[in-house]
């Protein structure tokens, strides 16, 4: 699904990630682990297409396509989610307003019709549903004095709705209490199939305790310095990031 | 022949054309036409016009009193009008009232025209206590007007009266002349714990020059509530220059919402007098304009008394080569103590050649005092466009709905929803987008 070449990128001449390889396969969970300044969102944000990022070298491919030309929104309608660490406050559109141009837009793109005003109900009903929102929430503006659990359950609840193909998480569970932790992986969990894929992206091992990854990746000043199984987690957990600093600069 | 020239010599015909009026109102005029032939037209000498120029606009040979009486059907003109709710309309045509597309009433309220008010002896009472008392003589363009003033929307509201239905005050130009120029004049005085809603568009209705010098006088006894919406949303011919004096008593709250999308040229001078404590004072825009259109907003709020609070939020968004300017002055006098004043201009610019100039002025002469102001230029957020358009919402309509975004806080202090609804529409218009749902 998702293939990583050799990627470098950076902002402002900065250089960033310095040389990502990576494979992520249709029904598979990775995590992506690493302290801060390792380069764990900008992974995130290249794949997702920010601009601001210049890629220096290496490929994306996207189901055997390079997406390096492709915009944000041409990306997301490829099936790419990003679940952002701090979502952007839109006041005066309600969420359910904004999933609808969301969709919308997406099935625009595909060349398909608007999606019908009783389908879109059904399906906001069932997805609010898996994420236990209420329907008060549902016509607020968007992430607009939402707590820090709220604009997360928000976030993938918009993911629920758009149903990608690679969902990444970025540090989907920073701020979150441990009701809303578990609320948000069970519904990452539900939405998990053989046809899609989920990268997540943690500082803490807790939230791999609910998304059980197949795969985690040790990130470090941008490059991928471990990987091994949910194993490889725990490790970290225990021992910190320090040996995984010093193994990487011998 | 210069305009100036053209108004003087055209102000002896007009006058002979209105002899029955009282003398009260003769004097007046007399005064204003004096008043304009020594100040003139303002130049950008003028510290108050300094990045506004009018000389585009006045080197047309404008009709001033246009003479041809057209007439229009509704249903082309449907859309500018609020129709989705019941209102009382007060609709001119080329400067004439037009009794085919207005709903006034004199039942319990008196919603009519400026015309019959200057001459009826029922109404001398009140001209006589309020025509002209806040409208500032010393501004040449105010005084061109009263000069000329014949027309224009007179609303009354006695004491103790919540107007239920807004009131519509719409002139329509039809391009019957290659450029004309119209001198709307408009009183409103709300008595005592009453409330009313006013809702004021200007619209051409072809592309031929209009310039409308309009004049608005509201007066806003005890306890009375004003809500005034300007939509100015006219075609790229079009220029407005609105001054719009409010004169609040003890414990009244008057709001101004403006909102200017459209138009070649639009001034809007905007002043508050608080004469009696407790009163509140809400002065509010969104301005969405682009090419080479050119919005300017000059406010005043003159705090007299204590305890008084003025809110201020000018929210403009310029694309193209248009200009913004906003000069927003807020004077406290020595004895308005406890005076709250909030003043706030935020600005995007979304081209690299479009123009914002943006003078907030605070003269303060009381010490025990909340002001603050603020004024901000920046473009789109790159974090909140790259969040909505990786949700595959694509470029254009993800910058129309930060845009959207950015004026909201204006939108939501709206208290009729037909109007949120349409200004709404409108934005996403000017904004070149359909979201699929109404913003």
């Amino acid at each position: 699904m998702l293939h990583i070449k050799n990627l470098h990128a950076g902002i402002e001449e900065k250089g960033i990630l310095k040389g990502i390889n990576l494979e992520v396969k249709a029904g598979e969970v990775h995590a992506i682990m690493g302290p801060n300044g390792s380069g764990k969102s900008t992974l995130s944000a290249v794949i997702a297409g920010k601009e601001e990022y210049e890629v220096t070298e290496g490929e994306i491919f996207l189901n055997g396509e390079n997406i390096e030309e492709l915009g944000a929104e041409e990306r997301a309608h490829e099936g790419v989610f990003l679940s952002f660490q701090y979502p952007v406050e839109i006041p005066g559109v309600t969420v359910t307003n904004f999933i609808k141009t969301a969709i919308n837009e997406t099935r625009k793109a595909k060349g398909l019709e608007e999606m019908s005003a009783s389908e879109m109900l059904k399906k906001i009903r069932e997805k609010a549903e898996l994420l236990e929102i209420d329907r008060k929430f549902l016509s607020r503006s968007l992430n607009e004095g939402f707590s820090g659990g709220e604009k997360k359950r928000n976030e993938i609840f918009q993911m629920a709705m758009l149903e990608p193909k690679l969902a990444i998480l970025d540090e989907t569970d920073s701020g979150l209490d441990i009701d809303a932790l578990r609320i948000v992986s069970n519904g990452v969990n539900k939405l998990r199939s053989k046809d899609n894929a989920v990268i997540v992206i943690t500082h803490y091992q807790r939230l791999l305790e609910y998304i059980v990854p197949d795969y985690v990746h040790v990130l470090h000043d941008g490059k991928i310095v471990k990987s091994g199984t949910k194993e490889l987690a725990l490790e970290l957990e225990e021992k910190g990031y320090d040996w995984i600093k010093q193994e990487a600069t011998i | 022949m210069e305009l100036k020239d053209k108004l003087l010599s055209s102000f002896m015909v007009f006058e002979d054309r209105v002899h029955d009026e009282s003398k009260h109102i003769h004097d007046i005029r007399n005064h204003a036409i004096k008043t304009f032939q020594q100040k003139g037209f303002p130049t950008k000498k003028d510290e108050d016009w300094k990045y506004t120029s009018l000389n585009s606009i006045l080197k047309h040979d404008y009709v001033i009193s246009p003479r041809h009486e057209s007439a229009i059907e509704f249903k082309d003109v449907k859309k500018y009008f609020i129709h989705d709710i019941d209102t009382y309309k007060i609709v001119f045509i080329d400067g004439k009232y037009s009794s085919f597309l207005s709903e006034t009433t004199h039942d319990g309220i008196d919603v009519c025209l400026m015309s019959a008010a200057l001459n009826k002896p029922k109404y001398k009472v009140i001209i006589d206590s309020y025509y002209n008392k806040a409208a500032k003589d010393t501004h040449s363009l105010t005084s061109l007007n009263t000069a000329f003033a014949s027309e224009g929307a007179y609303i009354h509201i006695p004491r103790n009266k919540v107007v239920e239905k807004p009131i519509q005050i719409i002139h329509f130009s039809t391009g019957s002349e290659a450029s004309v120029m119209l001198q709307p004049r408009n009183l409103i005085v709300v008595d005592e714990n009453s409330h009313v809603q006013i809702i004021e568009r200007h619209q051409s209705l072809t592309s031929n020059v209009v310039l409308t010098n309009s004049v608005t006088e509201i007066f806003a006894n005890k306890r009375a509530i004003v809500d005034y919406y300007k939509i100015q949303n006219d075609n790229q011919e079009a220029s407005l220059i609105d001054n719009t004096f409010v004169s609040q008593k003890q414990s009244s709250n008057v709001s101004v919402h403006t909102f200017s999308f459209g138009g070649k040229l639009v001034r809007n001078n905007l002043q508050f007098f608080q004469k009696g404590e407790r009163i509140d004072s809400t002065m509010k825009g969104v301005t969405i304009i682009s090419d080479k259109q050119h919005v300017d907003h000059n406010t005043l709020v003159h705090h007299i008394e204590p305890n008084c609070e003025s809110h201020q939020d000018y929210k403009g968004i310029y694309g193209g080569r248009s200009t913004g300017v906003f000069n927003g002055k807020v004077i406290v006098e020595k004895e308005a103590q406890k005076t709250n004043a909030f003043q706030a201009n935020n600005n995007i610019l979304v081209d690299d050649k479009a123009t914002i100039n943006t003078k907030p002025q605070l003269e303060i002469f009381a010490d025990d005092v909340k002001c603050s102001h603020g004024c901000t230029i920046g473009q789109l957020d790159k974090d909140a466009l790259f969040y909505l358009r990786s949700r595959g919402i694509p470029e254009k309509e993800a910058k129309a709905l930060l845009m959207y975004a950015f004026a909201n806080n204006v939108l939501a202090s709206v208290k009729i929803n037909a109007i949120k609804t349409r200004i709404t529409k409108l934005i996403a218009q000017k904004l070149g987008v359909n979201l699929g749902f109404e913003l």
